[in-house]
């Protein structure tokens, strides 16, 4: 554990910034403002396409919560969002810049597919379990490959993980053409999980279901361990400033190590859980992204885990009312990938500009900063 | 058959020799620039679409280059002016010009995408040493972008270690309040280094498109600008090293062909992830980033 005087000198030049409600209000409202500039600058990409704005808001909202299914549709397609989005955050946390988790999503789901159809006649709990944390393995494995190297060899995790992430693609689909493939090789898929390993607990009529349940409590999780516990505090020491880390004791290698497993777990956990509980089998294609998408959300949630289900919905009901856009407007679905990409640029833009002439911490200036002063009195208590 | 693996070892590392090229010029100034993959992509689509719609190679170039500068100017105002987060900046760059590339594609070319090929750039011989066997089709009969990149190798070894500007570049990416001390101008250098660096990255794009597939797919650059990444570690930022690190992924990708041609028992999406394992493995063996300039990745602020 990091003593007080040791944080104090970390954040030496912190000690009176960003402190107090205002700022951190001012630091909640900006993803909301970073939405409402790209809604407007959307709008006027979509005059140049030839649309009309509010006619395609107005299909957006209607897409996404226009009745219970499109509004139980939205919270599906949030929740690989929400399992990814905490893996980015509690990687970005710690300084891990892991870009991979859509491969260790993929993994994830290999990991689950693969086991999932040998299932058959155990009880349902059982399998359900067993199928996650076959899941969580997987991701584990492939968010540590990239843990282990940055430790051990000084890897950058940020290639490592994104070549990680064409392997898995590849591995997916060579699995669904290959070993997995099913009997019938009529399609390239592989054979239906069991029965008792697809996901019960379903709202109905909807396709939501337990997962969602499953990645709020993981989200409760993430945050108390990240806020409310000593590993938490020494991983985010470890994202403000990595020698001094170093420098006071902190096990830096098993961090690096652990921080990334964890991360990958997430995702892959939320692989399986889409194996478990939407697509009962592996198909060529099983994540449009998710990976990626989930810097964004992660962002708008400021790296909190507990705002990444909203974050996620909110990304999830542009996933899916882009959908309903797309047949009425003919806007091509990858719209939504400007959305997400200005998002984040104006996002860290605003930032940037709001914190001028600060100290510069994860994201560049003030990006987080307003957690950084939670951190120092958390050592102030200490 | 080895002809055609040396011929196609070259037209694949040639995108990523002039990226990785771009790459170790913005690296030497100080900035990680992972938005290189989304450079590539608007490289290569507006510059087939340029060249579709007016016939003319030379103007399809021009637009490459100058979509690969716009998106690296945005970077620039991010990365260098606001110094917000060089990793998730360029991360969102690329997201935007996967989005952007989809949206115009989609519009161009309607709804379901039909295929759209142009006349591409013609290959030229040059004399009798493109009858050399084995290396002379490889070498010597080429696109004209082949003969940039390779051209560019020794060019851009002598700008970094012979030059004033090679100079402040070095002195930007190891110690840039030194440089600022010295009124060199950090801001200004690394923005040089990515406008730079945006001329490559669109000619490497325009290479896919124009020169290679003579169409554009959506996602076409397919990792290529991420594998340039590793080719500037790999190569231990120095441009001979990269050249010889890009053939080394150029036959890696090149080698699905051949052992596809031959017929193997071993599925092709092993030779589809060799790029990819392989830069995982030589990053793994090779470990360190000793010689990184020190202040890569760091934000500058002029204090």
């Amino acid at each position: 554990m990091l003593s007080r005087r040791c944080y104090e000198l970390m954040t030496a030049r912190v000690s009176a910034l960003y402190s107090g409600a205002a700022s951190q209000f001012a630091a909640a409202v900006r993803p909301l403002a970073a939405l409402l500039i790209a809604a407007a600058i959307i709008s006027i990409v979509l005059i140049a396409l030839g649309a009309s704005p509010l006619a395609v808001f107005a299909d957006l909202w209607r897409g996404a919560f226009g009745n219970w299914l499109a509004t139980t549709d939205t919270m599906v397609k949030a929740m690989p969002l929400v399992f990814t989005g905490l893996a980015i955050a509690i990687a970005f946390q710690g300084a891990m810049w892991n870009i991979g988790a859509d491969g260790q999503l993929v993994v994830g789901a290999i990991v689950a597919g693969a086991i999932g159809p040998a299932l058959h006649g155990w009880p349902h709990p059982i399998a359900i379990a067993v199928m996650f944390a076959a899941g969580a393995v997987g991701g584990a494995l492939w968010g540590g490959i990239a843990g282990i190297l940055r430790a051990r060899r000084q890897v950058n995790e940020i290639i490592c993980t994104i070549m990680l992430n064409f392997v898995a693609a590849q591995m997916l689909s060579w699995m669904v053409h290959g070993p997995l493939m099913e009997p019938s090789r009529a399609f390239p898929q592989s054979v239906v999980i069991a029965q008792d390993a697809q996901l019960a607990f379903y709202f109905e009529p909807s396709r939501l279901n337990f997962g969602m349940i499953l990645a709020v409590v993981l989200a409760v999780g993430c945050y108390i361990g990240l806020f409310h516990s000593a590993l938490g505090f020494e991983v985010r020491a470890l994202g403000r400033n990595r020698r001094a880390s170093a420098f006071f004791g902190l096990p830096i290698g098993r961090l690096t190590v652990g921080v990334m497993a964890l991360s990958g777990a997430l995702s892959g956990i939320g692989g399986a859980v889409q194996v478990s509980a939407i697509t009962h089998r592996l198909f060529e294609t099983m994540s449009p992204g998710w990976g990626y998408e989930a810097i964004a959300v992660a962002l708008v949630a400021r790296l909190n885990p507990l705002a990444i289900v909203p974050s996620a919905i909110l990304f999830g009901a542009l996933d899916n009312g882009s959908q309903a856009m797309q047949r009425a407007h003919g806007v091509s679905p990858e719209l939504v990938y400007i959305i997400q990409g200005m998002v984040i640029i104006i996002l860290v833009a605003f930032d940037a500009v709001a914190a001028r002439g600060l100290r510069p911490t994860l994201f560049g200036f003030g990006g987080s900063a307003a957690a950084s002063s939670d951190l120092a009195a958390e050592a102030g208590d200490a | 058959m080895l002809e055609a693996f040396l011929t196609s070892t070259i037209a694949m590392a040639t995108p990523i020799l002039l990226s990785a090229l771009g790459e170790l010029i913005v690296e030497r100034s100080g900035v990680l620039n992972i938005g290189i993959e989304g450079a590539m992509l608007v490289g290569a689509f507006f510059g087939i679409t340029a060249a579709y719609f007016s016939g003319s190679i030379a103007l399809g170039l021009i637009a490459a280059c100058a979509a690969a500068v716009a998106l690296n100017a945005l970077l620039a105002v991010l990365v260098v002016n606001l110094a917000v987060n060089q990793v998730v900046a360029g991360t969102a760059i690329d997201i935007l010009a996967l989005g952007l590339t989809g949206v115009f594609y989609r519009r161009f070319f309607g709804q379901t995408g039909s295929a759209f090929t142009i006349t591409p750039m013609r290959n030229i011989a040059l004399g009798p040493l493109a009858r050399i066997p084995l290396a002379g089709p490889a070498l010597f009969n080429q696109s004209a972008l082949v003969y940039v990149a390779i051209a560019l190798v020794p060019v851009v070894a002598i700008i970094i270690s012979r030059t004033r500007y090679g100079l402040e570049l070095r002195a930007a990416g190891e110690r840039p309040e030194a440089a600022d001390a010295l009124g060199l101008g950090v801001y200004r250098i690394r923005w040089q280094a990515l406008m730079i660096a945006g001329v490559l990255s669109g000619l490497a794009g325009a290479y896919l498109t124009m020169a290679y597939t003579n169409t554009f797919i959506e996602g076409i650059s397919a990792g290529r600008g991420y594998v340039a990444l590793s080719v500037v570690i790999v190569g231990r930022w120095n441009a001979w090293g990269i050249a010889a690190a890009s053939i080394l992924f150029g036959g890696a990708m090149a080698l699905q062909f051949g052992l596809q041609a031959v017929g193997t028992a071993i599925p092709y999406q092993f030779f589809l992830a060799l790029p990819y394992v392989m830069t995982v493995v030589v990053l793994a063996f090779m470990g360190g980033q000793a010689d990184a300039p020190s202040a890569l990745g760091e934000p500058y602020v002029r204090s």
